[in-house]
């Protein structure tokens, strides 16, 4: 299991990785200057250590030493400003634009997908991955970026310049560490289930308080405040105890890892002072120094060689501490690029560019033999047959389950027939280009959607170009046009994502505006009117007919009234058609239809 | 605010200790310089090794005693935060209870559940890291310039300049960055916003071919998260290299003015090494600071909203008023109502009585009114003119919790809550037996869903997701029936009910043993052929009162939504 997941995540990382070797030349540069910064803030203690070293006592300060230490330190200071924060902004380039290519690629991987994909994953865990765990991946790897690389480099550096100062100490030093990363692991996992806990209980109470509250209304209909209370209680009793746990083992770590810290700095100090003491206290002078650094150092130990090892002591620790965060931090943000990958390489739609394009038809449709299923082992339409000629129109009844919807997904190709074969005017739908075929479609559905933006720009969707008298003919075809012109600004009004603050029946009119605008051959209604008052969607129904006037149609209503007009009612149920005719037909047969029809009027 | 402090007041001595634990370890930490400067000056100048030692054990000490300090201060502080975090949930919760419908819905849904989970968390963690850190940090800065002064004065005035210089960098660079984060999280909300749209409105997109248009809108505002993100990058990329230069400086004027100083015999060499140390450890403080007071604002703003919920007004108490005797069960005097901020009047000057034990239909177009009108009668809403009367007494002066007793409603949107199905039943019954609970679904039409379902103590999944939408009405419908309620509202509660079943329900209403007064809220006029009395809503007011037949000759708007359903001529054919 363990493995697999490793092996899961070393195929992630070389994904994210085809990624960023597009900024191939800029992520050498970052890696360069990460070396400069690194190299130099370690410099920086012992160039300090030296001019402590030329400070010993009254009358036996080196000051001319000391001054060209310190300019050459001022020197090293700007150096390590500048290539620090050239570092800075490659990494934050590299990175952001790395989750702007991988959020544009999986943007369009969306439009991409079959329907069979989306319509069976959610849209808020498909949106999650999309946007938040794009940018918990962003993080991630910026914080990779930043300090993991610097990070490993400081503990190189600092460990090479403490064993060139003093082998002893660096092997204290070296010994000790790992204490504080044991420390913060034992904490990390004895709280992991704390944490674990705590997560669930609160989800726990996420979903009993979003329960309760979307049904506030319901609570207080029914008196139920008393016992919703109650159960509150009792989770937020939980809630607390877990939280408590989890808080206060987890805030361990930093005061323990402080003070493994504060011990390593003790044994420093105190084997530093030994050695001071064993190289006997001589006076080193600017000349001593400068006998040789390295003969210096290789007999004697400084007070300025404690005082860096001081330095480097505080300076090693950290990044262990930090690189431990940083891990979980890149396996998080692995784990998020997992699952944009999934979505990415998730099956596309077979690629139809280079069918034919189909032009406008005249809307014979000849469904032979149609099988078709959500899932293998749910059968849902089996051996269908239907023609239909130029102009006539088609209504769907049913009970709900029954197919009605299933068929629409199949006419507009949102789904493939598993065996047998639709024709449009003779032509298999699956020979020629889906854009080409939907062209001809006009469709409204019962779940109205409407895009963020001007009322206008939603009737044109259809047709981009259509002039203002054409959209305000259209908009009084569908009734639409007196409720529009009400509206704060009229056509230009904008309306917030799915329709905001519009009725359900004022978004369903637009939606047949927009149909109205393009009059495309082949329409498409299902449950049209549904969210609309009787004597509005009377009027409409004028405008419909004469729009279905020599335009093959499909009907799914649910007041039989808007179905008896059609040239061929289907009946369907369990995903065949049961009952095929016209209305009259069908209720002189005596069969489901006539029972359907004559129960609105029993009592 | 105040009065939201008051819920920190049981945790009064954890919030008073945990700082004060806090404070000691810092101390503890700012002798650590001094002691190695003893050190330092000692070993060179005595060669005293004992020494040497006895002050190691002196460092080992220190850190033990703050590490004592510190995990007592942490126990403190996360008792004090995570019982304070609590006690606010209760109390929201609390008076979310007390809200009326028109504060639920002013306030809404989405904003309740936010402020009860994200912002009490983001309190939580923020009174959390206050109690740990607030003392702390400047303690470690201040206390470390404080050190500096008693070893000189000249060189304590290097920290008076270097800490102002450095918080104005560290600070200002938050200050500047926060808005510009903000701005980059609306980019992202435009990212996200158009993802959701093409999720949601994947069919109609690809049914006008408008697949790449969106892409290309797509990479505009990716393209523009792209910008702003680096934008605030370059000037957080300011802030390490920035802060560096300007500790280091201070270390190079440090040890330029140290060695004077101690040439001139004022200052040690181990007191040079201990102001070194003292300057390295104000920057990492001070970083920790900044994110302290970014925390403190995120969660006082978030304790700002939640005080605003605890502070909103609950639902009114009930008024004085006299019972009257009364033929009728409810009433209603030239009743108006007019939402909050919702412009033209929803009701205006209806009145309608009814008498025990009749059944009432109400129909009209969407948005006429209906729905409002049932929702006076168990004072859901308060009516703005006129009077709803009860059993012969004014609703406002009704106690509530009696009020809503005798009335049981069936809502448009049949809403379930996770649990059995026993338990949603006795939702507002909660004594009621299994044979009220079967008598109930009987009546109901719901019998056939336990019977599939597997008994009373099937599975009821949240929103009850696991059952179809005419289980759902069906079960809602029972749940009204179980508490026996002397006034039953069917808010349009049959409309995904085949016309057959909705006929048995109710035939089955008609038969009740507690025959109640019924409302019946229908667009279907087959819905209220039977009812006492018919009454047709347009726009809020009220065009018709009566029976079926009476309706059908007298009021054309009747007429118009009976006709469109049952055109003339079906009868003959049927």
């Amino acid at each position: 299991m363990a493995k697999q997941k490793k092996k899961f995540d070393k195929a992630t990382l070389g994904k994210v990785l085809r990624y960023i070797r597009r900024h191939l030349p800029l992520l050498c540069i970052s890696i360069l200057l990460a070396t400069v910064t690194v190299a130099l803030t370690l410099y920086l203690p012992i160039l300090f250590g030296n001019a402590i070293d030329c400070i010993v006592a009254p009358g036996q300060v080196d000051f001319l030493t000391i001054g060209r230490l310190l300019i050459e330190a001022a020197v090293v200071i700007a150096l390590t400003a500048v290539a620090g924060w050239l570092m800075n902004i490659c990494n934050n380039r590299i990175t952001y634009h790395v989750v702007r290519d991988i959020r544009a690629d999986a943007f369009r991987k969306i439009q991409k997908l079959p329907l069979s994909y989306l319509d069976t994953h959610s849209t808020g865990d498909l949106l999650s991955r999309v946007t938040a765990d794009a940018e918990q991946f962003s993080d991630g790897l910026l914080m990779g970026f930043t300090q993991l690389f610097t990070g490993v480099l400081t503990i190189l550096g600092t460990l090479f310049f403490m064993v060139r100062l003093s082998w002893q100490i660096a092997l204290v030093v070296v010994l000790v560490t790992p204490l504080s990363l044991i420390v913060a692991a034992f904490i990390a996992s004895r709280t992991h289930s704390m944490f674990q806990l705590q997560s669930k209980t609160r989800g726990e109470q996420t979903a009993f308080v979003e329960e309760m509250l979307t049904g506030q209304k319901v609570v207080r209909a029914f008196r139920h405040e008393d016992e919703a209370m109650k159960q509150f209680d009792e989770i937020n009793e939980r809630l607390s105890a877990c939280s408590l746990r989890a808080t206060f083992f987890s805030s361990l770590t930093n005061p323990c890892t402080r003070f493994v810290n504060s011990v390593v700095y003790a044994a420093v100090a105190l084997v530093g002072a030994l050695l001071v003491i064993r190289s006997d206290g001589t006076v080193y002078t600017a000349a001593g120094i400068a006998m040789g650094a390295e003969k210096a150092a290789a007999v004697y130990f400084t007070v300025g060689n404690l005082s860096s090892l001081l330095a480097y002591a505080n300076q090693y620790t950290k990044p262990f501490n930090e690189i431990s965060g940083v891990i979980t931090e890149l396996q998080n943000s692995l784990a998020c690029a997992s699952r944009l990958f999934e979505l990415m390489e998730a099956p596309a739609e077979s690629d139809d560019s280079a069918l034919p394009e189909m032009g406008k038809v005249a809307g014979a449709y000849a469904l032979t033999d149609v099988c078709f299923s959500y899932v293998p082992e749910k059968p849902l339409i089996e051996g269908l047959n239907l023609t239909v000629s130029p102009g006539q129109r088609v209504a769907i009844v049913g009970p709900t389950g029954c197919g009605k919807t299933t068929m629409i997904n199949l006419l507009m190709r949102f789904y493939d027939v598993k065996d047998g074969s639709i024709a449009l005017d003779g032509q298999d739908v699956r020979g020629v280009t889906r854009h080409s075929l939907r062209k001809n479609y006009g469709m409204v559905l019962q779940e109205t959607w409407l895009k963020a933006g001007t009322i206008r720009e939603n009737i044109v969707m259809g047709r981009p170009d259509a002039t203002d008298e054409e959209v305000i003919a259209a908009a009084k075809a569908a009734h639409a046009h007196s409720f529009i012109r009400r509206l704060p600004d009229g056509y230009d009004t904008v309306i917030g994502e799915d329709g905001g603050m519009l009725s359900a029946g004022q978004k369903q009119l637009l939606c047949i505006t927009r149909i109205m605008l393009c009059l495309p051959p082949l329409l498409i209604l299902d449950e049209a009117t549904s969210s609309i008052d009787t004597r509005t969607e009377q009027k409409i129904q004028s405008a419909f007919a004469k729009l279905m006037k020599g335009r093959t149609s499909f009907i799914v209503a649910h007041r039989l009234s808007t179905i008896r007009e059609a040239d061929i009612i289907l009946v369907m149920k369990d995903g065949n058609i049961i009952e095929q005719g016209d209305h009259d037909t069908l209720l002189h047969k005596g069969g489901f239809y006539a029972d359907l029809w004559n129960s609105q009027f029993e009592d | 605010m105040k009065k939201l402090l008051t819920y920190l007041k049981a945790y009064k001595k954890e919030s008073i200790l945990a700082p004060l634990f806090k404070l000691l370890e810092a101390s503890f930490e700012l002798f650590v310089p001094l002691v190695v400067a003893s050190i330092i000056d000692r070993s060179i100048g005595e060669r005293d090794r004992g020494y040497v030692v006895q002050m190691t054990l002196v460092l080992v000490v220190l850190g033990l005693v703050g590490l004592v300090c510190a995990v007592t201060a942490q126990y403190f502080a996360a008792k004090a935060s995570v019982g304070f975090a609590g006690g606010l949930r209760r109390a929201l919760f609390e008076k979310i209870q007390t809200f009326s419908y028109a504060q639920l819905d002013k306030i809404g849904t989405n904003t309740l559940i936010n402020r009860m989970t994200g912002d009490v968390n983001q309190v939580q963690s923020a009174l959390n890291l206050t109690l740990r850190l607030f003392l702390r940090s400047p303690v470690v800065v201040f206390g470390a310039m404080i050190m500096a002064f008693t070893i000189d004065l000249a060189a304590a005035l290097i920290f008076v300049i270097t800490i102002p210089l450095l918080s104005v960098v560290v600070f200002g660079i938050m200050l500047i960055s926060i808005p510009l984060y903000r701005t980059v999280q609306e980019k992202l909300d435009r990212v996200l916003g158009i993802t959701r749209e093409n999720l949601t409105g994947v069919r109609v997109i690809r049914a006008f071919c408008k697949e790449e248009d969106e892409v290309e809108e797509f990479d505009r505002r990716n393209d523009d998260l792209n910008k702003m993100q680096r934008r605030v990058g370059m000037l957080s990329a300011l802030m390490n290299p920035l802060t560096l230069v300007i500790v280091n400086l201070a270390i190079i004027a440090l040890i330029h003015t140290g060695a004077d100083l101690v040439n001139d015999s004022t200052l040690t060499q181990g007191e040079v090494v201990a102001l070194y140390n003292y300057m390295s450890q104000i920057l990492i403080e001070l970083v920790k600071l900044a994110n302290l007071i970014i925390t403190m604002t995120r969660g006082a703003a978030s304790l700002s909203r939640i005080g605003k919920i605890l502070d909103a007004d609950s639902a009114p108490a009930p008024i004085a008023g006299k019972q009257e005797a009364s033929p009728y069960a409810v009433e209603l005097r030239d009743v108006s109502l007019a939402y909050p901020g919702g412009g033209d009047e929803a009701l205006s000057h209806i009145n309608l009585a009814v008498k025990k034990g009749e059944t009432v239909g109400i129909i009209g177009g969407t948005g006429s009114g209906k729905t409002s009108l049932v929702n006076l009668l168990p004072r859901f809403y308060d009516c703005t003119g006129g009077t709803v009367l009860v059993d012969g007494l004014d609703v406002k002066a009704w106690d509530t919790d009696a009020l809503r007793k005798k009335i049981a409603v069936v809502p448009q949107k049949a809403q379930l809550f996770a649990g059995t199905i026993r338990d949603n039943l006795r939702f507002g019954a909660p004594d009621a037996d299994d044979e009220t609970l079967r008598a109930a679904l009987s009546a109901a039409q719901a019998l056939d869903i336990i019977e599939k379902k597997g008994g009373l103590d099937a599975v009821v999944e949240q929103n009850g997701r696991n059952l179809s939408g005419g289980q759902r009405q069906r079960l809602t419908i029972a749940r009204a029936l179980a508490t026996r309620p002397e006034i039953l509202i069917l808010d349009d509660s049959a409309s995904a009910l085949d016309y057959a079943t909705d006929a048995r329900l109710r035939a089955a209403i008609r038969e009740l043993p507690s025959s109640p007064t019924v409302f019946i809220v229908s667009q279907r006029t087959a819905s209220l052929r039977h009812a006492d009395q018919i009454l047709v809503l347009e726009d809020g007011e009220a065009v018709a009162v009566g029976r079926h037949e009476e309706l059908l000759e007298t009021c054309p708007v009747y007429g118009e939504i009976h006709y469109a359903q049952y055109p003339r001529d079906a009868k003959e054919v049927g």
